[in-house]
């Protein structure tokens, strides 16, 4: 994708509720699935016969399965309550970008086909009178608008913390994403990476000799830099612990370097530890396309990996929505899991092992060691608005900031309505991670780097560290666009590894 | 006028049983769909009592609005709270004899139409002005608007301009419920105030104004923090496992 093609949009020191420009993100979205990527996934190849029809159908199934949808889509008022607080929004001043808006373009559907006014006005073919109560035929030019607004949504739930009913518009994009694939118009970028997860395990593709190529290198990498042999097992019958991380974790930067930190610190507690070749991956896209089938696919294999290496407990590496899905899911989709110590939550997330390890005083620090940098944390949305750590609500805003404060001496969080459950996206979340994307993904970024550039101005932030592989990429991509270095983002393990004193690790 | 009678007490029978059964199919509807997943706004509460204080804190205080956009708050807030007020102090013209604390709360009803009307207003200056207000607003979220605006308006003429016979109206509906006909009185104002508040008992099913039961059944608000806990499993999802062992 040319740079040429990208708008970025202005930054401002105070944030402003942009002018709305109607249609500025008018387009096709982002590529189509292929009909390949579509069948392995059980949808058909290409548009349907009858899609009006199917795709009427399907919201009537959806509607039997998930409460919160018809909840969602009987009780908005249009108070205007969300129409600032999406960041895409923010960034391409596109009203359909307003979280209402998103949601009336199913929502008009709805109520054409399954309210009774809507079928009244329908039969009679009063025209005015779908008007009245903003309902609208199934058409092409709806489907358009589905397919491409739908995809700039990053179902990041923060109009969720907003609305007084608590409408989620993940929740609606993700039964429309799942209604589009239902009738053939998938999303290629999803679909595809699903795909691959079922063919090889992960979403990269990366099949396990290249797997264990890696590890070893990384392994080689620790010793020469340490003079500690820590090791980073995969495939170990009878570890205690069985990791499951984003495949980005493997080679991407600064993916890479936090992995190296959960390894140090699964040597340094002496606790044995493993990856998996078969389930090789926290992400889990099956969320994203509103697949409960496809999302459970995903995380039966974690349940399997799990009983075939025979370990007790499972821990989630750095990764936004696999948090999500393991924390707020797994149990539900892939439990029960009876089998594991029941001593331990299941899962556990990387952060509350470290953070419960620092507690406890088994790791030693040389926070010196982190002195080149001065921090502030991006709160993930996933992380933030649908899961936890720890044993209080919120503690999954307390427990990474402690473990960064643990390895750091200079910390600064951003503005108070820039983190914690009102924390802005990437810009990249929600299955939008792709090239053909990449104006939305500039632009969606917006709010998050006009904080960032605040406390880079006030307190000389050098870095930002996040718990998620989508975050990291997103702003290793973003973050030239706005004046700031591609290095910025750090992951929060990376500056565990950092500072983290081995057993026996020579001075230097 | 006893055709006017007539048609009040149907139109009045009408509107109960379209709001009553109406609402009732959508509650039943909204109790019988499960929730598959836990879905919560996180942070959440991790008993069902503190969901019971989160519920509660939406409905009394408007928690999530009030931390959203402080005008709809004040308007909205204002509007539900002295319809509350205005439609308890109305028990008195169903019951008989008024029980003490209707009697109790009259002056304070009375005056909160003028807060009802107020927030009203607030609400339609936003709809008109706001630009992103604007775009997303529907004919229907308009006419809600102004209905209610005439319920309060006509209400307050009567309250305080020209008074109905209050105590030939209040035969007419104790006679309407016990199906023992009395005459209405037939001032226009009455009429209009009684015709607008049947249509607006009429739409409440089929409306957004089932944001009333809806909050309550909202899985993001209404969910326990509990996931690693205890297994969240829907019949249909449940269904689905048995299908595959076999």
């Amino acid at each position: 994708m040319a740079k040429a093609d990208i708008e970025i949009p202005e930054m401002r020191e105070y944030p402003v509720i942009p002018i709305l420009k109607p249609d500025a993100m008018k387009g096709d979205g982002p590529f189509v699935a292929k009909a390949d990527f579509q069948t392995v996934l059980g949808y058909p190849g290409e548009l349907v016969d009858n899609w009006e029809t199917k795709a009427v159908e399907k919201l009537g199934d959806l509607l039997s399965c998930f409460r919160s949808l018809r909840v969602y889509l009987d009780s908005c008022v249009h108070c205007g309550a969300c129409t600032d607080k999406c960041h895409y929004m923010l960034g391409t001043s596109d009203p359909k970008n307003m979280p209402v808006a998103r949601q009336d373009l199913l929502r008009q559907v709805y109520r054409r086909y399954h309210t009774l006014p809507g079928k009244f006005f329908g039969k009679m073919g009063w025209q005015w009178g779908l008007d009245l109560i903003g309902a609208k035929e199934m058409d092409k030019a709806v489907l358009d608008d589905w397919y491409n607004y739908y995809h700039q949504c990053s179902q990041c739930r923060r109009c969720s913390v907003f609305c007084p009913y608590g409408i989620d518009t993940a929740d609606i994009s993700m039964a429309a994403r799942e209604i589009m694939a239902s009738i053939g118009k998938g999303q290629k970028y999803c679909n595809e990476i699903i795909g691959k997860v079922y063919r090889i395990g992960n979403n990269l593709g990366l099949p396990e000799p290249a797997l264990r190529d890696t590890l070893e290198g990384l392994e080689e990498d620790i010793e020469a830099d340490t003079g500690v042999a820590v090791r980073l097992p995969i495939d170990e019958k009878g570890a205690e612990v069985l990791l499951i991380t984003p495949s980005a974790d493997f080679f991407a930067e600064p993916h890479v370097d936090g992995l190296m930190g959960y390894a140090k610190v699964f040597h340094e507690a002496g606790i044995s530890w493993t990856l998996s070749s078969y389930a090789s991956e926290g992400a889990n896209f099956g969320m994203f396309i509103g697949s409960y089938e496809n999302m459970r696919k995903i995380s039966l294999r974690i349940r399997k990996a799990a009983l075939d290496l025979g370990v007790k407990r499972i821990v989630f590496g750095e990764c936004g929505h696999a948090w999500r899905v393991a924390y707020s899911f797994l149990n539900t989709l892939a439990g029960p899991f009876d089998f594991l110590d029941p001593k331990y939550p299941v899962p556990q997330h990387i952060c509350e092992i470290t953070y419960g390890l620092i507690q406890e005083g088994k790791l030693n620090f040389d926070k010196s060691r982190n002195d080149d940098m001065v921090l502030t944390f991006h709160d993930s949305c996933n992380v933030a608005r649908a899961s936890r750590m720890g044993n209080v609500p919120g503690g999954q805003f307390i427990i990474p900031r402690e473990v960064i404060k643990a390895a750091c001496n200079h910390f600064y969080d951003m503005d108070a309505d820039t983190i914690h459950d009102q924390t802005f996206c990437c810009g990249g979340g929600g299955g939008l991670l792709t090239d053909d994307l990449m104006d939305l993904r500039v632009k969606g970024a917006l709010p998050r780097m006009q904080a960032l550039k605040n406390v880079v101005e006030e307190h000389g932030v050098t870095h930002m560290a996040a718990i998620c592989a989508i975050c990291k990429s997103q702003f290793t991509k973003v973050l030239p666009y706005y004046g700031f270095n591609m290095d910025k983002i750090v992951s929060v393990h990376q500056l565990i590894s950092n500072a983290l004193i081995l057993t026996g690790q020579e001075e230097g | 006028m006893w055709f006017l009678t007539g048609f009040y007490a149907l139109f009045f029978y009408f509107a109960i049983i379209v709001l009553v059964a109406g609402v009732g199919y959508k509650i039943y509807e909204y109790a019988r769909t499960p929730a598959p997943l836990k879905v919560p706004t996180m942070p959440a509460p991790l008993t069902r009592g503190g969901v019971v204080l989160r519920i509660l804190s939406e409905v009394v205080l408007f928690r999530s609005l009030f931390r959203s956009n402080k005008w709809i708050w004040l308007f909205g807030w204002m509007f539900h709270f002295a319809l509350l007020l205005v439609l308890l102090r109305h028990l008195r013209y169903f019951i008989d004899p008024v029980w003490g604390w209707v009697a109790l709360i009259q002056p304070f009803g009375k005056y909160a139409a003028f807060a009802m009307v107020i927030g009203l207003i607030g609400l339609l200056v936003r709809r008109f002005t706001v630009e992103r207000i604007r775009y997303i607003s529907t004919p229907s979220d308009y006419l809600i608007l102004v209905l209610l605006l005439v319920i309060g308006m006509s209400g307050m003429m009567m309250s305080f301009v020209v008074h109905t016979d209050i105590i030939q109206l209040k035969a007419f509906f104790l006679g309407a419920m016990s199906f023992n006909w009395q005459l209405i009185p037939s001032d226009p104002i009455l009429l209009l105030h009684l015709t607008t508040v049947f249509l607006l008992m009429i739409v409440f099913p089929y409306s957004k104004l089932l944001h009333a039961p809806g909050i309550f059944f909202s899985p993001s608000r209404n969910q326990v923090d509990n996931s690693r806990e205890k297994r969240h499993l829907a019949p249909w999802a449940a269904e689905l496992e048995k299908a595959e062992a076999k």
